[in-house]
């Protein structure tokens, strides 16, 4: 077991353990945000930057710090490695810089965006993003297009995290689409007409940060934060059948993957049960999902917690509640 | 004046032939190496030699070998970088281009150092014609028994391969050629792994520069002391230095480390000085990513010392007041360029090739190309100055492979040296670009 | 280079053409299949798709680029993301000379810029576009590796360097009667001219 000290809590990992998972273990506000990093997707990570934290002290042996600030969901914990997330204003000063340029090209139409209440790029700027913008030059577009028949691609919002590549070759035994052109100009695309019809194929829209990968059965329906998002499960024979039902009454507006506390899904889920199965009847409702009480989805949403203090937002945005 | 080791033989007609090398030399590098010698001699040599990486970084050759995972039973692998794209820089084209044998000599120590069965060049596409000029040489070697199984009647064995690139600046990036060589987009590989761990495949690999490996035969043929003794301090031996822009003679020329830069650029052997009689504004000494500095500091520190070719001489006073050996692209500007559109030019350069995985050097790169067009176009800002050195800053450090600061430094260094001319756009756009019209100074 | 924020890239079609090497270009594939290991022959990729562009038709069809991933045994995805990324492939019909000038710092400042203008001059054409006639294709490009040698372009293959108007107007002259009295499609033709 390797020990290592993030933001001054120490604890002890398994050989191999990123940081960023190590900080995960701990739980909390330690836990540095990933844009493109996924733990289940075999390869993700890396490409953001969002995740940069400073290696104060690389191991027992070498005690000086990295010389430049490192992806701690790419880089494996040392023994004796301590490492600073929020208690270094060169992290903090950094990782302004990064959602600056994430934002640069995105075109912030967070009011028409279904993704809006539970991207992780508005909660990014909530918690490191400038009150004014740096420039005023028109935003890159991209025509709209679909991929598939039940996925809308908005390539406005893509920030190129790569995870719905890697969820495509991980999941489905035929890739479509992938990253096509380079550079800022390169877009996620099936470069020929094509639709991703494979059975997975829906998992790319929960993988996605942001929305650039939406469900076009949940298109313009409602917005996340009247739903209630309700565990429920129903017998597969593709997937679990294990999935969050997001409903208004007993209407089911939209199925996902139920995510865990870092928004990743604990399960992928088939195409059948996230696009079709929308009756009530389809699916066996287990009970409301937890949200965390600083989440705009919390709104209308009734569950017993327990009873804590108004903190400021970004503090409380980043403490996890049990 | 000045050792020549790599380019001694240059001027030799049919040196790039198989005879006419092998009569001058050619291969006894070859055959002390692996007749005479043990892997573990060889590496002590090119230890003792003090040689450092030619392509950029100059980091130590013996140490970078020394990573080489041997405890793994995979196999290993050696791959050539010979994908020369930084502008300022055609050091690399010009010795395949004329002692291809050079190169393949020391393809074929370095493998047998490192225990290495295949090795690859990885060759811009671009330069397709060097290709033929290549594989013609590996045909000959191969002819003469020093490639392909048990080379000169040893256990060794080797192939070589020549694989061409298809247009990407990112592919010089060792971990980016890996991918590019295992038929991927040139993204670099987020590291940790190493490649002397997982390179190429998944195996152990080592990458070197062209003009590294070329330079391990020599060192063979004379030992690691005496090369070391040529040259100064850490910064041992010859460089081959391409040198382009405002000068006389523009040429690959090389140089024993620690010739003043002085008279480099006004010696008649080397560049010859500024063309057209003007005086020198600016040098970019090591391929366009280095710090560009001004015609005071590069021909003497802040300190007052004479600056001289080498590794350390050049980064005297860091970024403040210093710059980089790089590559050796020697980029020489005289009193007429325009810093702030020779910048721009770079910037446009590095948002082309930038490969975009990674946010800030996507986006910021394509940004600052965008807030320098204004400037140079005359509808630049003055807040756009102190904008561009934030965005510079916001990049430097935080991608994940070195081309997010070669695409920083060359604006921080340009407007750190230069901000009056910056400020000269924003104020005065309509004279600046009267003046720049008029100096189009051409044939 | 004016910026425009509208990224459009054009949309590619399957149009099912059957393509194919001839047997000699195919035992060169399989040979240079073979310098990589096992498992490994996605390697040849590049060098298969540089073939592919120079024998079925100077660009890489959506039909040219299945054909060859269903050669390597990979996904045609892999092949279209690769395609894309590198300069040197091209996607859509170029004209028998592609002319690419190097419009990058050293050689900006010997005079690419002027170099260009001329040939946008001459041929009557603004990069990226291919003379009416299908003879010559503009393209600027980055840095060529031949700054002490500048201007330079690339014909094809062909590096030509210091270039001047009156060499430019020299070549493009022998390049046309080459290729009026030349059948199309010959576009390896190699010529030294500096």
């Amino acid at each position: 077991m390797l020990k290592v000290t993030i933001d001054n809590i120490s604890i002890e990992v398994e050989e191999g353990t990123t940081i960023l998972n190590a900080a995960r273990k701990i739980g909390g506000k330690v836990v540095p945000p990933a844009m493109c990093y996924y733990s289940k997707l075999k390869g993700s990570g890396g490409k953001c930057r969002t995740c940069l934290v400073k290696v104060a002290q690389s191991c027992t042996k070498d005690t000086r710090p990295m010389s430049k600030l490192v992806a701690s969901c790419s880089t494996p914990v040392q023994d004796g490695m301590v490492v600073q997330n929020l208690t270094s204003p060169e992290v903090i000063e950094a990782r302004k810089g990064i959602v600056e340029f994430l934002l640069l090209n995105h075109p912030l139409d967070c009011p028409v965006c279904d993704q809006a209440g539970e991207c992780d790029l508005q909660d990014l700027s909530f918690g490191y993003g400038m009150e004014e913008t740096a420039t005023d030059d028109e935003r890159r577009e991209y025509p709209m297009t679909d991929i598939g028949e039940n996925i809308k691609l908005h390539m406005n919002r893509c920030i190129l995290c790569y995870r719905c590549v890697y969820a495509a070759d991980q999941l489905t035994d035929k890739r479509l689409h992938g990253v096509l052109y380079r550079g800022d100009v390169s877009e996620i695309s099936t470069f020929i007409n094509q639709s991703v019809t494979n059975e997975f194929s829906g998992n790319i829209i929960d993988v996605c940060p942001v929305g650039a990968l939406t469900d076009k059965t949940f298109r313009f329906k409602s917005r996340v934060w009247f739903l209630n998002p309700m565990n429920a499960h129903r017998e597969c024979t593709r997937c679990s059948g294990k999935v969050a039902a997001w409903m208004f009454g007993n209407e089911i507006f939209r199925i996902t993957g139920r995510k865990d506390q870092f928004g990743e899904v604990e399960e992928f889920i088939c195409n059948e049960c996230r696009f079709e199965k929308k009756d009530i009847n389809d699916w066996v409702i287990d009970g409301p999902r937890h949200i965390k009480r600083q989440s705009v989805i919390s709104a209308n949403h009734y569950e017993e917690t327990k009873k804590q203090s108004l903190i400021d937002p970004i503090e409380g945005k980043m403490h996890e509640q049990k | 004046m000045g050792e020549k080791i790599l380019l001694a033989n240059i001027d030799i007609p049919g040196i790039r032939g198989f005879d006419v090398y092998r009569a001058n030399g050619g291969y006894a590098a070859v055959e002390k190496a692996l007749l005479e010698m043990t892997a573990a001699q060889v590496s002590a040599e090119i230890n003792r030699s003090g040689l450092r990486g030619r392509g950029g970084a100059g980091f130590p050759t013996g140490l970078k070998w020394s990573f080489l995972d041997r405890k793994s039973d995979k196999p290993r692998y050696l791959v050539c970088n010979a994908d020369e794209s930084e502008p300022g820089t055609f050091k690399d084209r010009y010795l395949m281009h004329h002692l291809p044998h050079l190169l393949i000599e020391g393809l074929i120590i370095s493998s047998f150092t490192l225990g290495v069965n295949t090795c690859y060049i990885y060759i811009r596409g671009e330069f397709k014609y060097l290709v033929g000029i290549l594989e013609n040489a590996i045909r000959e070697a191969r002819q003469h028994g020093f490639l392909g199984e048990h080379i000169l009647g040893t256990d060794f064995s080797l192939n070589i391969y020549v694989h061409p690139g298809a247009g990407a600046y990112i592919c010089g990036e060792e971990t980016a050629l890996l991918e590019s060589l295992e038929g991927k987009r040139g993204n670099p590989r987020i590291k940790p792994p190493f490649p002397a761990f997982k390179g190429l495949y998944g195996c152990p690999t080592v990458v070197n520069n062209v003009e590294t490996l070329a330079t391990v035969g020599p060192i063979v043929n004379m030992g690691g002391d005496v090369y070391a003794k040529i040259g100064r301090g850490k910064s041992t031996g010859t460089k081959l230095i391409s040198a382009c822009g405002n000068i006389n003679n523009p040429g690959v020329y090389e140089i024993e480390m620690g010739l003043p830069v002085e008279d480099f650029i006004y010696s008649p052997e080397y560049c010859g000085g500024i063309a057209r009689d003007k005086y020198l504004k600016a040098v970019i000494p090591g391929g366009s990513s280095v710090p560009i500095l001004p015609a005071d500091l590069i021909l003497n520190t802040a300190k007052g010392e004479k600056r001289l070719m080498t590794y350390e001489s050049l980064a005297e006073g860091d970024f403040e007041s210093g710059t980089m050996l790089g590559s050796g692209g020697f980029i020489v500007y005289d009193e007429d360029a325009c810093i702030v559109r020779n910048t721009w030019n770079l910037t446009r350069f590095y948002h082309h090739e930038s490969c975009g995985q990674c946010s800030p050097c996507r986006e910021g790169t394509g940004w600052m190309e965008k807030v320098l067009y204004r400037i140079e176009h005359g509808q630049g800002r003055m807040s756009d100055i102190d904008l561009l050195v934030r965005v510079a800053k916001n990049i430097e450090g935080n991608t994940i492979c070195p081309l997010g600061d070669a695409a920083a430094w060359p604006v921080a260094s340009a407007i750190r040296h230069f901000r009056h001319e910056f400020e000269e756009h924003v104020l005065h756009p309509a004279a600046v670009l009267e003046k720049e019209r008029s100096l189009i100074k051409f044939f | 280079m004016k910026h425009s924020n509208i990224i459009n890239h054009p949309q590619f079609t399957r149009e099912g053409r059957p393509v194919a090497f001839s047997p000699n270009i195919l035992n060169k594939v399989q040979s240079l299949m073979n310098r990589y290991p096992e498992g490994g022959q996605k390697s040849a990729l590049l060098p298969v798709l540089h073939i592919a562009q120079e024998e079925l038709g100077g660009y890489l069809s959506v039909d040219v680029m299945d054909y060859v991933a269903a050669l390597l045994g990979i996904q045609p995805i892999e092949v279209y993301e690769v395609a894309t990324f590198y300069s040197m492939f091209y996607l859509d019909k170029m004209g028998k000379y592609v002319i690419e000038v190097c419009r990058t710092g050293p050689c900006a400042i010997s005079g690419g810029e002027q170099i260009l203008a001329h040939l946008q001059d001459v041929l009557e054409i603004q990069p990226g576009e291919t003379t009416p006639d299908g003879v010559f294709t503009l393209k600027e490009v980055e840095c060529l590796g031949s700054c002490g040698t500048g201007p330079v372009m690339q014909v094809n293959t062909e590096y030509y360097e210091k270039l001047t108007p009156g060499k430019v107007d020299r070549l493009l002259e022998e390049l046309r009667e080459y290729a009026n009295k030349n059948k199309p499609g010959d576009s390896t033709w190699v010529k030294k001219f500096c």
